[in-house]
């Protein structure tokens, strides 16, 4: 794979302030084929960020149609790929420690910070690494850093070690705890011990070996608990952190199993049923209702690539938030089909203009909206005339970072976080800013062809009220899927669109996901499970209407 | 319940085809290939594509059924059939006969009517729906796996996904809505009849430009040398999975993900075996949906007088249709409510298959 580590000299090699400087068209690969997306880019993405602007740039480049693009930048592929493997200076990641025991979202720059332990290490190495690859803490003579495993992980051999001897072990021999007794004297080495080899600058994995040698009880155990007994061990002297694509599945799970209330309790298997019963496909217009944090809205915006739209509705005055899904990579093109209306914008005839207006002017005085923000929206406006979005609403919690602790832990990423700050890059976080209001334009076309698709994770709302005015907006024949977290509101909401004769193929379904260890002779389902994942309501909107269906006259 | 085999006397095209019956939805698959060769059209007439590669050409409350469409004629949310709509045909089921002339013009998402004043919906077809009409030529995957795998695969627009057996092709139209626009599916089967009828499905649900159909022995001869290192998402539904994995593994891109479907655990076990050599992240899936059922019903609260203390404590339930004229019996008691109750419904799939994910490692 030398081929695809030469995306990574292409940017470390050129200076970014150079690259500031440069005309728009030299940097934007693809800017003269697809005006518009370039326009996009120069809006959303400001010029004086230059984190922010490294990161996109692999990103729209994988993106483009043109084979030869891609190919150029991704090790000669000939398929036009649109998920980079590479990271970059500025991508958003994933960082697994000890094999999910803590989860952390961080964005990639050399400034950032990751305390694993009491040792606090650069994410620098992890930058222009693929993604899947695997560090491990190492202490060097300025400090502890990341070191890339990049033979193969030991664990995978020694896997295949245990395995065999496990696999001799079920059919000869029947080692058990008989002899076990707990009385803190199986360990030899001290604390002491330990500490003067550190200083003597061994590695974590030689520590573990010292472990096991001076553990009297160690080869008392069978194999596999003598395996647990070194991932222990090895989890504690040397741990390690796995870079992985925020994506979907990574993202959704990661929360699932940290923080499941700010998403609903939406599982990944409903989330994914959601995208599928709802026919998310390239070139949808997709009305959106995401109250479960933005997760929903990164799915489907991953799902379109930056084709058709998303239109985030909501109700009352104030938007929902959508923070999970600036943690996606997504570049200014798909950050540009991500637009929000006000439910009223999207129902009312003509005259919302003034409303939008007035919400404009509300949004100003609260102050939150900053300078370059506006002057860029202003460019956007005036130049192009094709986009859909009209402006830009701030982000209420600016001062959130995307660098969200999924872990027991809060210090994760401190420095670096603040050192984003003071240069003012706090930006790069908004790459991906879902808070631009649809423009009339927009607005107007929906209502004249309505939409594709509708999703609504409203877990906390009664849906039927919702429901009922949302579906109008959909076209004929279109389908649509209603998340929740308790079964009775999409009952009721069922019965509701049954008597109206609004939708057929209604249907509520709950998924139910499990998972197996499967090893050697030791198979079984795992002892832990989600039992909940919540419900899901699915159908397809009809014409009801005996005038349409009558034929157009 | 009426049973799919009632479609054996559906007229989906002109008699003059071939009158001998076709069970359900298989029906039309044979038949559409008769009509084609019968004209000469070589499938360009495919107006309506399940998905929107053309977005002038989306659903909208404007876009009318044509002739030439593929259409979903909807009767229950247990019976559907997939017809493509002509000009001076006629679709004949236990509600009547009805004419496709009469469906061109009006919405899609309409409800017509036959002779007999019966009703059904036309629908646009979407992958979902075609796993409801779809001819099982082979046992197939049904929705909850499939929009997992779909997930866990990691599949979005732009990527190169390699699948092998083909089979009936539900989860290929899936996996090539994922991967449209701009990406591919490639997938294989053995069974070169199967491969050929599965290939027909797809042109004509206008996926020939996202799907390539081929005739291969995976498990033999592995997958062709030309996909090596640029593959995104492999998926594997085969009666041996082992055999294919080390080819596999040549064809994905570094932290590609593999996914392999299998009936038994036994399968399961093996393919774990082998897994562990070049792939990480190793996990296994078992995916099932729970369908519920509504009912209108009446929540009665039991009165003092004529229940003992421990039935009070709980509300006895009376089914009941809203339509019938029940009501004026109950309301002499007290308090009795009108209410929406749900179940799980009686039927049930017990079990697919287990899903095994699979990351190839970083080198």
């Amino acid at each position: 794979m030398a081929s695809l580590s030469l995306s990574f000299p292409l940017y470390s090699a050129l200076d970014l302030s150079e690259r500031r400087r440069q005309p728009p068209a030299a940097r934007g690969l693809r800017s003269g084929s697809c005006p518009i997306f370039a326009v996009n880019r120069e809006v959303l993405i400001p010029l004086e960020k230059p984190i922010g602007y490294t990161g996109a740039d692999p990103y729209k480049i994988s993106s483009t149609s043109d084979p030869l693009m891609a190919g150029e930048l991704f090790g000669g592929h000939q398929s036009p790929s649109v998920n980079p493997r590479v990271t970059w200076e500025g991508c958003s990641v994933l960082l697994d420690i000890n094999d999910g025991d803590r989860l952390v979202f961080a964005r990639l720059s050399p400034a950032a910070n990751l305390k694993i332990g009491d040792k606090k290490c650069s994410l620098r190495p992890l930058i222009g690494c693929p993604f899947g690859s695997q560090f491990r803490v190492e202490m060097g003579p300025n400090g502890p850093y990341l070191e890339r495993c990049i033979h193969r992980p030991t664990l995978a051999a020694n896997d295949m070690a245990v395995r065999e001897k496990g696999n001799e072990q079920v059919e000869s021999e029947s080692k058990d705890n008989r002899a076990l007794v707990d009385n803190n004297t199986a360990q030899s080495l001290s604390c002491e011990d330990i500490d003067a080899m550190r200083r003597d600058g061994a590695t974590g994995n030689e520590i573990v070996e010292a472990l096991i040698a001076n553990s009297s009880t160690f080869g008392m155990k069978t194999v596999f608990s003598q395996e647990k007994y070194k991932r222990k061990k090895q989890k504690k002297y040397a741990p390690k952190v796995l870079l992985r694509r925020p994506f979907t599945r990574s993202i959704c799970e990661a929360y699932f199993k940290k923080y499941p209330t700010r998403i609903g309790f939406l599982r990944i298997d409903a989330l994914s049923l959601l995208l599928s019963l709802a026919n998310i496909s390239a070139y949808s217009d997709v009305l959106l209702v995401d109250m479960v944090g933005g997760l929903l809205t990164g799915a489907v915006a991953e799902r379109l690539g930056g084709t058709g739209y998303i239109c985030n509705t909501y109700f009352g005055g104030t938007s929902y938030p959508l923070d999970i899904a600036r943690i996606f990579n997504f570049s200014s093109e798909f950050d540009s089909r991500i637009v929000q209306a006000p439910f009223s914008f999207l129902c009312s005839a003509e005259n919302h203009d003034e409303e939008d207006r007035k919400l404009h002017e509300s949004d100003q005085s609260s102050g939150i909206q900053s300078i370059t923000k506006k002057d860029s929206l202003t460019k956007c406006d005036t130049s192009t005339g094709s986009t859909l979005v009209q402006e830009e609403q701030p982000l209420q919690n600016d001062n959130s970072s995307l660098d969200e602790e999924l872990g027991n832990t809060k210090e994760t990423l401190s420095s670096g976080h603040e050192g984003l700050h003071e240069n003012n890059a706090s930006i790069n976080y908004k790459s991906v800013n879902p808070r631009k209001q649809a423009s009339s334009d927009a607005i107007k076309m929906w209502r004249e062809k309505g939409f594709n698709s509708l999703i609504v994770a409203a877990p906390e709302l009664e849906v039927d009220d919702i429901v009922k005015k949302l579906l109008p907006l959909l076209s004929y024949s279109a389908p649509f899927a209603i998340y929740h977290q308790y079964l009775q509101p999409l009952a009721t909401c069922m019965h509701t669109l049954q008597t109206s004769k609004m939708a057929i193929g209604l249907q509520i379904s709950e998924p139910w996901l499990r998972e197996y260890q499967v090893l050697p002779s030791r198979s079984h389902p795992q002892m832990q499970m989600s039992g909940f994942g919540g419900y899901i309501l699915s159908g397809t909107r009809i014409c009801n209407n005996s005038e349409a269906c009558n034929g157009n006259q | 319940m009426p049973s799919l085999s009632d479609g054996g006397s559906v007229l989906c095209f002109e008699t003059k085809e071939r009158s001998s019956s076709f069970r359900g939805a298989e029906g039309f698959g044979e038949r559409e290939r008769e009509i084609e060769g019968f004209c000469g059209i070589v499938l360009k007439f495919v107006i309506v594509s399940m998905l929107t590669i053309d977005p002038s050409k989306k659903n909208s409350f404007q876009r009318c059924i044509e002739d030439g469409d593929l259409v979903i004629v909807y009767e229950r949310h247990d019976n559907m059939k997939a017809v493509k709509v002509k000009k001076g045909s006629e679709l004949q089921n236990r509600f009547g006969v009805f004419k496709h002339s009469d469906w061109i013009g009006k919405p899609l998402g309409s409800k017509v009517l036959s002779n007999k004043g019966g009703f059904v919906y036309i629908l646009a077809p979407t992958p979902e729906l075609w796993t409801c009409v779809l001819s099982h030529r082979t046992q197939i995957l049904y929705i909850a796996d499939i929009s997992f795998v779909i997930s866990y695969l990691e599949i979005i627009p732009g990527c190169l996904v390699l699948e092998s057996g083909t089979g009936s092709g539900s989860l290929t139209t899936s996996l090539a809505r994922a991967v449209a626009p701009s990406g591919h599916v490639h997938t294989f089967d053995f069974h070169e009849q199967r491969a050929g009828l599965a290939r027909d499905d797809f042109e004509r649900n206008g996926l020939g430009s996202l799907v390539t159909v081929a005739v291969r022995d995976i498990q033999g001869e592995g997958f062709p040398d030309e996909f090596q290192g640029t593959v995104d998402s492999v998926f594997l539904d085969l009666p041996q999975p082992w055999l294919a994995i080390p080819s596999a593994g040549r064809m994905l891109k570094q932290d590609g993900v593999l996914c392999s479907f299998s009936p038994c655990i036994e399968q399961v076990q093996r393919s774990c075996e082998v897994l562990r050599s070049d792939f990480t992240d190793i996990r296994t899936f078992e995916v099932l949906l729970r369908t519920y059922e509504i009912q209108e019903g009446w929540i009665q609260s039991a009165t003092e007088g004529n229940e003992s203390y421990r039935i009070t404590t709980h509300t006895r339930r009376k089914r009941q249709c809203i339509s019938s004229e029940g009501n004026g019996e109950n309301t002499e008691k007290a308090s009795v409510t009108s209410t929406v109750m749900v179940r799980p419904s009686q039927e049930a799939r017990g079990h697919t298959g287990y899903l095994t994910f699979a990351r190839l490692i970083c080198h």
